[in-house]
């Protein structure tokens, strides 16, 4: 056993050696036409040696290793505390979360500009990952082009907004609904297909909207992207220096303050946080349905569900148009936030970015998925200089997740009676 | 005359295309087959092919190497371990922990690790793309002059006939050799081949080596091809070679021939008669079509649910 789990821990090394140190070891740089080859720098090289030198040896203890750690998760699992009463554990998690509510309502009058504007881009990912929660977490469906959605509500905004001279508040229903209806009418063929292959459909989808925007140059501007587009307005109130457009008023003019800069980020970030919490109150409503239900009965054993009656394509078309429909939310916001889009902006990375959101939160677990996105928009923000590890950081993350807590890190809680064991 | 040479024109670039496609599809299909997941992280291999080929490229140039042939193999060589052991690793840290569970979880494993990988090599070798050298030049070239000239490139040749050896050498591994009857023996029932005596583990590695190995000659060759190559190079190409093997039928291998073969010739046709930038539109809109109407492809068995 020994001199095999030797042999083992050599070649395990040997292979971390193997696929780091060409890609590490030598940088290629291009000088004009030609590439130069430098080997790179000691530090590197230790590293790569190091890194080998842990496998190696992590593979020869591996059984006393995960031996440990098999004990230590073990001793924690074997600490069963008796679940609260859920009626009483429902109270308490409301006023919680009103509390949260209201203190983030006031918060942003206290904090920097800057700080504002990171949670108002907080919130927009909070409505995207809840969307996106309810096809994948809920139903089952793995999108891999979500970002499409969000893509279609941002254009709609834009798009209204620069020929029609639409305002935000009309703009904000008739985009998510046109999201809705793009997820409807893509949606319909190809929710009949099984899992693994609806991902792949889904992310050609997303990739052709991405093109079309790119290469449709007269109605998008193409790669330039739209700008100019239009602050929301306050009951016909302006948030900007002059007032833009006939009839409407200047915010600071009406209530007689000083211009900031800052109240428009303020009131963005909070239509934000209302359009957000309007996201989350909706989706659990939704959940405690016959269709939230449904959803989940599907994902958890699709022959069994259609046995007892449910339609899969009605459920399942029932929450990718939900999921689209957020999403075109988040997409309307995101384009007055930014004032300026472009198809950049719905890359298929987005999209894996919302998936990890979804998939490190927990899938089907609202509060999670919350709290996921805010770590994975803020934690890069505040380690700067670690910030072009991010993605490799989310990728090492979605993998370590699904093989050791797949559930995610606040797993989705159902209200269930656990059979005792017989002794 | 002139369409004639055109329409043939476009026929060789995309039967170029089509069969590093194919050399890639083999990958996504052997593991299908086998344990019916998308190795989703493919793509990455083969563009981490390309990178070490041209680092070994550059390496004996600067070495002075100078004869072709001695350059190529080598490349060919390293790109080959580089790529396999890369497979390997992927397939044991990331797939066979969650092999067996439910059928998001190994997807999304295989996402992250995508991810992981394009950063890694995006981390190490920059971001912007790099050219490629074109080792081979030259071609023959049909037509008078003054009107369009139909070019067969020695490049165009030397991926017909890598792919050709190749698929061959595959063929016949997988028909004669032990490890090939293991292979299919895997496919057709894991559980049974597991109590038959066959170190599925093992055979599963090796599904996952020789698809690396092959997407490390695609990565190769098209490299030379395009003449650049950059951390996201392997992402499209992935999903490429993924629809020619949905298209040829997944699980088969001969199917993934067939399939990289009429993408690749259908892509080169949209640039060549409607526009460059609509290829990829015209590739995605056929991955749909096909899984709407023929799910099991062109070659593919229809997959019974069995409860």
């Amino acid at each position: 056993m020994a001199a095999h789990n030797f042999k083992h821990a050599l070649f395990c090394a040997f292979i971390t050696l193997l696929i780091s140190y060409p890609i590490l070891g030598f940088n290629l740089e291009a000088q004009g036409i030609n590439i130069t080859i430098t080997g790179a720098d000691t530090t590197t090289i230790l590293g790569v040696l190091l890194a080998a030198v842990v496998v190696f040896l992590f593979q020869l203890f591996r059984d006393q290793i995960m031996g440990r750690v098999g004990d230590l998760t073990s001793l924690t699992a074997g600490k069963h505390k008796e679940p609260m009463a859920e009626n009483r554990r429902a109270k308490i998690e409301s006023w919680v979360l009103t509390g949260i509510v209201i203190l983030a309502l006031f918060w942003p009058f206290f904090m920097s500009r800057g700080a504002v504007d990171l949670a108002t881009l907080v919130l927009i990912y909070i409505m995207l990952a809840l969307g996106l929660n309810v096809v994948v977490g809920l139903a089952g469906l793995l999108d891999l082009g979500y970002v499409a959605f969000y893509a279609v509500g941002a254009y709609t905004f834009a798009l209204l907004s620069q020929y029609l001279g639409v305002s935000f508040w009309f703009a904000l229903p008739i985009g998510a609904l046109l999201a809705a209806t793009f997820g409807l009418v893509l949606g319909f063929p190809v929710l009949r297909l099984r899992g693994d292959y609806l991902a792949i459909v889904t992310l050609g989808f997303g990739e052709i909207i991405r093109i079309l925007l790119n290469n449709w140059t007269n109605l998008t501007g193409g790669p330039n992207g739209i700008g100019g587009i239009p602050d929301p307005t306050l009951f016909g109130m302006e948030f900007g220096r002059r007032v833009k457009e006939e009839g409407n008023t200047s915010f600071h003019e009406t209530f007689g303050i000083a211009y900031s800069g800052e109240h428009k980020v303020i009131f963005l970030y909070l239509i934000a946080l209302v359009l957000a919490v309007f996201t989350a109150l909706v989706i659990r409503r939704f959940m405690r349905m016959p269709v939230g239900r449904a959803w989940e009965a599907l994902r958890e054993d699709e022959i069994a569900a259609r046995s007892l009656g449910l339609s899969r394509t009605a459920v399942k078309l029932s929450a990718f148009t939900i999921g689209a429909f957020f999403a075109g939310f988040a997409g309307t916001v995101f384009a007055s936030k930014q004032g300026f889009i472009s198809p950049e902006s719905f890359v298929f990375l987005e999209s894996a970015i919302i998936l990890a959101i979804v998939v490190l939160g927990g899938m089907g677990s609202q509060i999670g998925v919350v709290l996921a996105a805010i770590a994975v928009t803020i934690l890069p923000e505040l380690a700067r200089e670690f910030s072009e590890y991010r993605m490799l950081i989310f990728g090492a993350a979605m993998v370590l997740m699904m093989v050791w807590r797949p559930q995610g890190l606040m797993p989705m809680r159902r209200i269930h009676i656990e059979l005792k064991k017989q002794e | 005359m002139q369409d004639l040479l055109y329409f043939s024109q476009q026929l060789i670039n995309g039967l170029t295309i089509g069969s590093t496609y194919a050399l890639i599809a083999i990958g996504y299909t052997m593991v299908y087959g086998i344990i019916g997941m998308i190795n989703f992280a493919h793509g990455e291999i083969y563009m981490i092919g390309a990178y070490t080929a041209l680092i070994a490229i550059t390496g004996l140039a600067s070495l002075g190497v100078v004869w072709l042939p001695l350059i190529l193999i080598v490349a060919l060589v390293c790109a080959m371990i580089v790529s396999s052991s890369m497979g390997w690793a992927v397939e044991r840290v990331a797939y066979r922990p969650v092999r067996g569970r439910h059928r998001l979880i190994p997807l999304i494993s295989a996402i992250g690790m995508s991810i992981f990988l394009q950063n890694y090599v995006h981390l190490a070798q920059g971001s912007r793309n790099i050219g490629f050298p074109a080792l081979i030049e030259g071609g023959f070239t049909f037509g008078s002059d003054g009107a369009f000239q139909m070019s067969l490139s020695y490049m165009q040749i030397t991926i017909f006939i890598t792919t050709l050896i190749c698929m061959t050498a595959l063929s016949l591994f997988i028909a004669r050799s032990r490890t090939g009857r293991a292979c299919r023996a895997v496919s057709q029932d894991l559980g049974m081949a597991n109590l038959l005596g066959i170190d599925t583990n093992r055979i599963i590695s090796a599904t996952f080596v020789i698809g690396a190995a092959l997407a490390a000659v695609a990565g190769l060759l098209l490299g030379m091809y395009y003449g650049s190559v950059d951390p996201l190079f392997g992402f499209i190409a992935g999903l490429k070679a993924f629809t020619a093997a949905v298209l040829g039928g997944i699980g088969s291998i001969p199917g993934a021939m067939l399939g990289g073969l009429i993408l690749g010739v259908s892509e080169s046709m949209t640039s060549g008669y409607l526009s460059g930038e609509y290829k990829d539109v015209v590739s995605f809109g056929l991955l749909i079509l096909i899984l709407l109407f023929k799910p099991t492809g062109l070659l593919g068995k229809p997959e019974v649910e069995k409860i």
